[in-house]
């Protein structure tokens, strides 16, 4: 097989461009009328090229360390208390790295800072270590149920040297969605 | 195996299946009622294709490994208020849609569009030939304010609004006459905000985003100035959150009018306001008494205002010749000492506000879609105990349609997991059948002979590339197809 044609890459399945798609089913086409076997061999790389060579957001997470003094260790702490010990590298996003790794995070606006499904509370030592939140991040954070003084957003920590020995616990689910714990009533 | 469009998507990413289907097709000897899904797995049916049913799909999928989902919906498109309630400069917020889409390719999930449940298919029959079936359909009405001239013309529902500025089929031939210099918004709340927002954004700015084409045009046109917002309790009330407020205050070419009585001594009480409450707040007040000198200089340059306006309940429209004039309004007072339930009480004063145009956004409710959904009318909502709705077994409910209409993306997508779970829970616990359900060729066959017609999510994802062709020639990232028979048409053509 020349390329591999579904290459799960940062959960993000590559997408063929429409002229690429339609040539690839019209080729198909050709051969089913010719009753010849299609085999992988025929389908060229080419056909699934990407729009840009620039890495996707969540690729760079994909990679592994490539030396030992890359990398970057931490855990993470799910809701139910269970630890996830990672592996990762400096420059590694956080939320991303716990995707790799099939960790429960979302990630709904794609690190945008336009959501908050991305919470996480960072022990508190290694709190001081990470860049102050901008106001982006502090705004979407109002909206984060069980908001504490050591909550960030997933997807704004960017791994260094630093951190090495960091856990980052996920916050309990809830079904309790005002921000301020305000109970609705009729008015 | 046949090359129905659930196949499309498959083959397409898929070699091997594409391998698959080609064998078959020469073989034809396998016809598309022999591939029948009665294969004891559970099939679940999910309604409505916006946050709330797909984040259950996604918790279904994940938590069980041969479940089927399928997800109908009314309109040819998916992604609900994703797609239709979102504000068009905010597309980092639609980034949810290629999660969305993952789950969309998943092979064991499958998207029915442009079909109307209810109407089309009850949900009698759909419990027939589901394990389970989940209501996810949202919350389609809004509130009324219940007084007099309520009905005339300019006076409309913020959520047709935004319905009509994304290009929501059902909103797209909305009256709206922004021949006025001032409009009323009847609401504090984001939505409120997002119809502020567009109302006085630069049109250039918004010729930028996927807003309609028409709503484009329109607003061209405007000869709107000012926007009040009217509420009716104060500012430790207001139910907007920060990002939107902060957006409004930075808009370009507008100035905030915020009336220093309103935020006087409010900075006592900082301290003991929970973080939200206490940043929202805070904002206000240092716009109301310390904007920055840059803030002040553009603010007087500006050519256009939004007002902030507390204490206020609508009381009468007011009009002329049929015309809208005004809105008048009692002043409330505030009772109760805890700011989170203060209660608004109308006073024997009023005011009048001259407007033209008038917009309420004070909340949105569900619908009941068909009889056999137990429906609590005066909330609005389906009544059920975590998601399993009342009653009805193999019923359950996920999002704004048990919730009610609040909350931001994240309190959706728990809730949708928290349901998709307990879905999970019932069916381990055998609670569900999951055995001899036809699922999907049931629905199916019971559709086909009834001649709907079914788009698929790979029909959808050549409307997608055909809007984002179409949006190409604008400079927008899409221009969407606002016309259900033109969706269509684009579908018939390609074929």
């Amino acid at each position: 097989m020349a390329a591999p044609i579904v290459t799960v890459v940062g959960k993000i399945v590559p997408m063929i461009c429409s002229h690429c798609r339609r040539r690839f089913w019209q080729q198909a086409i050709d051969f089913s009328r010719r009753s010849t076997q299609l085999t992988y061999g025929h389908i060229s790389t080419r056909y699934f090229h990407r729009k840009n060579s620039q890495l996707r957001h969540g690729e760079y997470e994909w990679k592994d360390p490539k030396s030992e003094d890359e990398v970057v260790s931490i855990v993470y702490i799910d809701k139910n208390g269970k630890r996830y010990p990672v592996k990762g590298k400096i420059g590694d996003n956080a939320m991303y790295l716990a995707h790799r790794h099939g960790i429960e995070i979302e990630g709904a606006c794609e690190a945008s800072l336009a959501c908050c499904t991305c919470h996480v509370y960072v022990q508190q030592k290694y709190h001081s270590q990470i860049p102050e939140p901008v106001e982006e991040e502090e705004d979407m954070l109002d909206m984060a149920p069980f908001l504490k003084d050591n909550s960030r957003l997933s997807c704004q920590i960017i791994l260094t040297k630093e951190l090495d020995g960091m856990e980052l616990t996920l916050p309990p689910a809830t079904r309790n969605f005002y921000v301020d714990g305000h109970v609705p009533q009729a008015h | 195996m046949n090359l129905s469009p659930q196949n499309w998507l498959r083959m397409q990413h898929y070699p091997h299946f594409l391998r698959k289907v080609l064998r078959q097709l020469g073989n034809k000897s396998q016809s598309r009622s022999s591939s029948t899904h009665k294969d004891g797995n559970p099939h679940i049916c999910i309604v409505g294709s916006g946050p709330a049913g797909f984040y259950t799909a996604q918790q279904l999928l994940k938590g069980h490994p041969s479940l089927r989902v399928d997800i109908f919906e009314r309109l040819p498109v998916p992604f609900g208020l994703v797609r239709y309630g979102v504000a068009p400069d905010h597309p980092e917020v639609k980034n949810v849609i290629n999660t969305f889409t993952q789950t969309a390719n998943n092979d064991r999930c499958s998207f029915l569009g442009n079909v109307q449940v209810g109407k089309d298919i009850t949900v009698t029959e759909l419990l027939k030939i589901y394990s389970a079936v989940v209501l996810a359909y949202g919350a389609a009405a809004d509130k009324l304010l219940g007084i007099p001239g309520e009905n005339l013309p300019n006076i409309l529902p913020a959520r047709t609004f935004v319905g009509w500025y994304n290009g929501l089929p059902e909103d797209k031939d909305l009256k709206v006459n922004l021949d006025t210099e001032t409009a009323v918004i009847v609401g504090h709340g984001n939505v409120a905000l997002d119809v502020a927002r567009i109302l006085l954004t630069p049109v250039d700015i918004l010729a930028k985003t996927d807003i309609s084409d028409y709503a484009l045009e329109a607003l061209r046109k405007s000869s709107l100035k000012r926007v009040v917002l009217v509420g009716r309790r104060g500012p430790l009330q207001v139910a907007f959150t920060i990002k939107e407020l902060r957006e409004m205050i930075k808009l370009p070419e507008c100035r905030p009018v915020f009336h220093k009585e309103d935020f006087k001594d409010l900075e006592k009480i900082f301290p003991d306001l929970p973080r939200p409450r206490k940043r929202l707040t805070e904002l206000m007040h240092k716009t109301c008494f310390g904007p920055t000198a840059d803030d002040v200089k553009l603010w007087n340059e500006a050519k256009k205002e939004w007002e902030l306006k507390f204490r206020l309940t609508p009381m009468e429209v007011l009009s002329s010749a049929g015309q809208l004039t005004g809105l008048r309004c009692a002043v409330n007072k505030l009772e109760g000492s805890n700011f989170e339930n203060q209660k608004a009480v109308s006073t024997d004063e009023h005011i009048d506000l001259p407007c033209g145009l008038i917009f309420r956004s004070i909340g949105y409710r569900s619908l009941q879609i068909d009889p056999a959904i137990p429906f609590d009318k005066k909330q609005g909502v389906i009544p059920n105990e975590k998601g399993r709705v009342t009653g009805v077994p193999g019923l359950y409910c996920s999002g704004w349609v048990g919730r009610g209409p609040v909350g931001v993306i994240l309190s959706t997508m728990t809730d949708g997991f928290d349901v998709g779970k307990v879905i999970l829970k019932d069916l381990a616990e055998d609670h569900i059948p999951n055995l001899g359900r036809p699922g999907f060729q049931g629905a199916m066959k019971i559709l086909e002979e009834r001649g709907v017609k079914m788009v698929s999510f790979s029909d959808w994802k050549k409307i997608d590339e055909h809007e984002v062709q179409m949006g190409e020639k604008f400079g927008k990232p899409r221009e969407k197809i606002a016309d259900v028979q033109n969706m269509i048409k684009i579908l018939t053509h390609e074929k």
